[in-house]
């Protein structure tokens, strides 16, 4: 409800950003997984002030009926801002851009799904952003990622996803709020990490060709640290699981008949299938 | 979030609980008069909201947050503030709740959850005037559920009155005529307090805190609000179209009394530990 | 030729598997020569196949599965049934019931029943569609049923069902085991219960790790040992109330060395079946046979 002011410079003589950033630094970055329990999958991302839970349904059974495709399941994206996530209330209500947004992560996400392993189903994806301080988007993407592989659902890859732009005519990398209202551009984007190849990609604001090329580049470059950063936060939800007093050195004594247990256990079901 | 009977739970869900209960059990070994595991915290988003709280009773969840801003008045109001309580079944929240417009038992968790606060007065409106008949603040309190295992509405009451609680916002004022901040932050003008506690009956017996499996088979439940010197300032009977008693009433209502001292105990530690 | 993963080794999707003549199976994808975790999982390598075991998602029928689903819907000779996931299953009167049989076949099942039955067939554009003629599938009445991750289910029952008939030596409760992660338990006390699901819970949180089968048997002879003493205590206690006890006919004796309840209608239970894989385990039994019989001449 405060007035927000502009800041007198976004970046400083010193060549720092609003917060002590580097032009090509990153907030910090907090990514946990099955964060929800309700949820088939789930994850919550901190970045910078950004805070984002995101929650996976599916593959299930899809209401309305019309929406249903005969080849695939119906990937179906909701991101809401809470009425309190931003300075000036947002109404309760979905509006357009909210809408959009949806559309748009939902595109950054499907080319990564195979979603065609669930015909006439549908995969919901739920994004609740609890408090918004810039890259909403592509923070939402971030968290999404890792819901969906949570829950199970089959994937290309995880799909990273930052904001790069322009503030006093220097590039910069993962928009903070003031740097998206009042610099120069914002260009939000994601990509597949094995091959570079862009699922999102959106600009506004004014860059020339050579600036838009390089923009890109550092923006590809955050997304692979920001992948690594996923991938071990997949992991680490698995370590979390493991009883403590789980010794790594008794294994392999004694151990064949459960080594084999535990793999064989798991893919008991799966041993009687063939692809 | 109450009325269940149109969902195709099992005879197995029905009856076990039934069992259970007339045993004296509850699946959770509470008893009948036990809340669950309450945890709260403060000021979860406290850079773009007023006030906020996360609470998890069992494993429910809601974020509660507040936005103070400034607006006008009602017209046959002019030298009071409005404060206003929403909440919604995010789907986010469990795999029972739909997408789309809320549906009747969201409007009445959102219109239950604002009776609690709006009819003990929580908020004293009169000192919300900035200008009277053109200025004044606007307090809007919102919920959000994240996981749903049963009794959002204390949830939600609880929520929103540590969120109501502990918000600061700036302090106003007009100066030529225009808006401009003092530099003094504000409390909230607190009149009463109360928070909710709901019964729940099944058959002939009564229980606070209801899980959802005990929600599939209530017959229906009473809310009630109760404030610090155990004055009931709002009351509803819903979620399930089963009567209820006179005697059970008295009962439901001896419950909610001995709870209710609980309940603000835990609101008041938690705005406590930010002051 | 390569591998990059090592045994047990949490793997997540797009991450490199293997490189070279490998052959990509489930939970894997490939692409130019390489082959790519799809899911998150154990990677296991077997012979020249990569394959990721998933440690997470939603119920996809196969046939030949044991499910326990709840009727939602009859339609004329069909019965509509839930068994969670995304695809809703159908069960017709020819495959559960015997011929001649009544037009209204809700008189043999109806909205809100659970079963145990069947997937008799599945493919991605029909189905699945269930059938109740096997052994020990019928109506499953009393107890309670716990929703599970389908993808540990393998590790509840255990190789040729060790851990689930552990589980059941321990406590001496009734089970089944279904693949659609749904498990209906009837113990002969709250208490038993209650050590039941933390048994299943556990093993869900779990079940990537080793050893489990010993850490579970450890934790449950600990429990079972407390509330063997507990139940001796309140025994020695309610001495003098023992007549009175006697006049209650519902609640049974809250004694872990009692026999499970009975349902006073129907006939002795069967033994249980962990899954429909799993027969050489089932012992033998008449009941049964009889109980599977009636279900379907009701």
């Amino acid at each position: 409800m405060s007035p927000e002011t502009k800041p007198d410079f976004l970046i400083s003589p010193e060549g720092l950003r609003v917060d002590g950033r580097r032009p090509d630094e990153l907030r910090p970055v907090e990514l946990k997984v099955g964060v929800l329990k309700q949820a088939d999958g789930s994850a919550s991302i901190r970045q910078g002030k950004t805070y984002i839970i995101a929650a996976v349904y599916g593959p299930r059974e899809l209401h309305p009926r019309h929406l249903t495709l005969n080849d695939r399941a119906y990937l179906r994206v909701e991101y809401r801002m809470a009425t309190f996530s931003v300075p000036d209330r947002k109404r309760p209500a979905p509006s357009r851009r909210e809408k959009e947004i949806s559309m748009v992560i939902a595109n950054a996400l499907k080319p990564a799904l195979f979603l065609e392993e669930f015909p006439k189903a549908v995969v919901d994806v739920f994004i609740q952003v609890i408090q918004a301080d810039g890259g909403t988007r592509c923070a939402a993407i971030n968290a999404a990622s890792l819901a969906l592989a949570d829950a199970g659902i089959p994937m290309r890859s995880l799909i990273p996803a930052v904001a790069v732009g322009k503030a006093d005519g220097q590039l910069i990398v993962d928009l903070g709020d003031e740097e998206d209202k009042y610099g120069q551009g914002d260009v939000p984007m994601a990509i597949i990490p094995t091959t570079e190849e862009l699922t999102l990609l959106q600009q506004d604001g004014s860059f020339n060709r050579e600036e838009l090329q390089e923009a890109m580049q550092m923006g590809i470059n955050a997304c692979k640290y920001l992948h690594e950063l996923q991938k071990e936060s997949l992991r680490r939800a698995y370590v979390k699981k493991s009883p403590e007093d789980m010794d790594d050195e008794d294994d392999d004594e004694d151990d064949d008949d459960f080594d084999d247990d535990m793999e064989t256990d798991l893919g008991e079901a799966e041993l009687m299938e063939d692809e | 979030m109450g009325d269940y009977s149109t969902e195709t739970i099992s005879h197995i869900d029905r009856e076990f609980i039934s069992d259970l209960l007339r045993k004296g059990e509850r699946l959770d070994g509470r008893a009948f008069n036990e809340y669950r595991e309450i945890e709260v915290e403060v000021n979860v988003v406290p850079a773009k909201a007023e006030g906020s709280a996360l609470v998890k009773l069992g494993d429910t969840t809601v974020v509660a947050g507040v936005k103070v801003l400034v607006g006008e008045p009602y017209p046959d109001s002019p030298d009071e503030g409005v404060t206003m309580v929403t909440a919604e079944m995010s789907p986010i929240a469990s795999p029972l709740f739909e997408l789309g417009p809320p549906k009747e038992d969201a409007i009445e968790l959102a219109r239950v959850v604002d009776r609690g606060v709006r009819e003990s007065e929580t908020v004293d409106a009169k000192k919300l005037c900035i200008v009277e008949g053109k200025k004044v603040y606007m307090v809007f309190a919102d919920v959000y559920p994240m996981e749903y295992d049963g009794n959002l509405i204390d949830a939600s009451s609880i929520a929103v009155n540590a969120a109501l609680l502990t918000t600061k916002y700036p302090e106003m004022t007009i100066e030529d005529g225009k808006l401009v901040e003092t530099g003094e932050l504000l409390s909230l003008p607190i009149k009463n307090v109360a928070i909710e506690s709901t019964v729940a009956k099944i058959d002939q017996i009564l229980i606070l805190d209801t899980i959802l499996k005990e929600e599939f088979v209530q017959d229906c439940r009473l809310t009630m609000a109760i404030d610090r010197d155990n004055n009931f300032t709002a009351m509803q009977k819903g979620g399930g179209s089963g009567p209820i008693s006179m005697e059970l009433i008295d009962q439901a209502m001896d419950m909610a009394l001995e709870a209710s001292k609980d309940l603000h105990k835990v609101v008041e530690e938690a705005v406590k530990s930010v002051e | 030729m390569a591998v990059y993963f090592q045994k047990r080794e949490v793997v997540v999707p797009g991450q490199l598997l293997a490189e070279g003549r490998y052959r990509a199976s489930f939970g894997t994808y490939g692409e130019d020569g390489k082959i790519f975790s799809s899911l998150v999982g154990l990677a296991e390598l077997r012979g020249n196949t990569v394959k990721v075991v998933a440690l997470e998602g939603a119920y996809i029928p196969k046939e030949g599965d044991l499910v326990i689903g709840t009727i939602t819907q009859v339609a004329g000779n069909n019965w509509k049934v839930d068994i969670g996931g995304p695809y809703g299953a159908s069960l017709h009167a020819n495959n559960a019931l015997r011929r001649p049989y009544s037009d209204d076949i809700s008189e043999y099942m109806d909205i809100g029943d659970v079963i145990a039955a069947e997937v008799i067939a599945f493919d991605r554009v029909s189905g699945p569609f269930l059938g109740m003629k096997g052994r020990g599938l019928r109506v499953l009445q009393g107890g309670m049923i716990l929703n599970v991750s389908p993808a540990k289910i393998p590790r509840i029952i255990g190789r040729r069902g060790s851990m689930i008939n552990m589980i059941k030596d321990h406590l001496n409760i009734q089970t089944m085991v279904g693949q659609n992660g749904r498990i209906w338990i009837r113990a002969p006390s709250i208490q038993i219960l209650r050590l039941a699901i933390t048994a299943f819970r556990t093993i869900e949180s779990q079940a990537h790790t080793s050893k489990l089968t010993d850490r579970i048997s450890e934790m449950l002879a600990e429990e079972m040992a407390k509330i063997k003493e507990s139940t001796k205590l309140e025994e020695e206690e309610s001495e003098d109330y023992i007549s009175e006890v006697e006049e209650s006919l519902e609640d049974s004796h809250e004694d872990a060395e009692s026999e499970p309840e009975l349902e006073p209608e129907l006939k002795p239970e069967p033994e249980e079946e962990e899954s429909a894989e799993v027969e050489a385990e089932v012992e033998e039994n008449e009941e049964e046979e009889k109980q599977t019989e009636e279900v379907n001449e009701e």
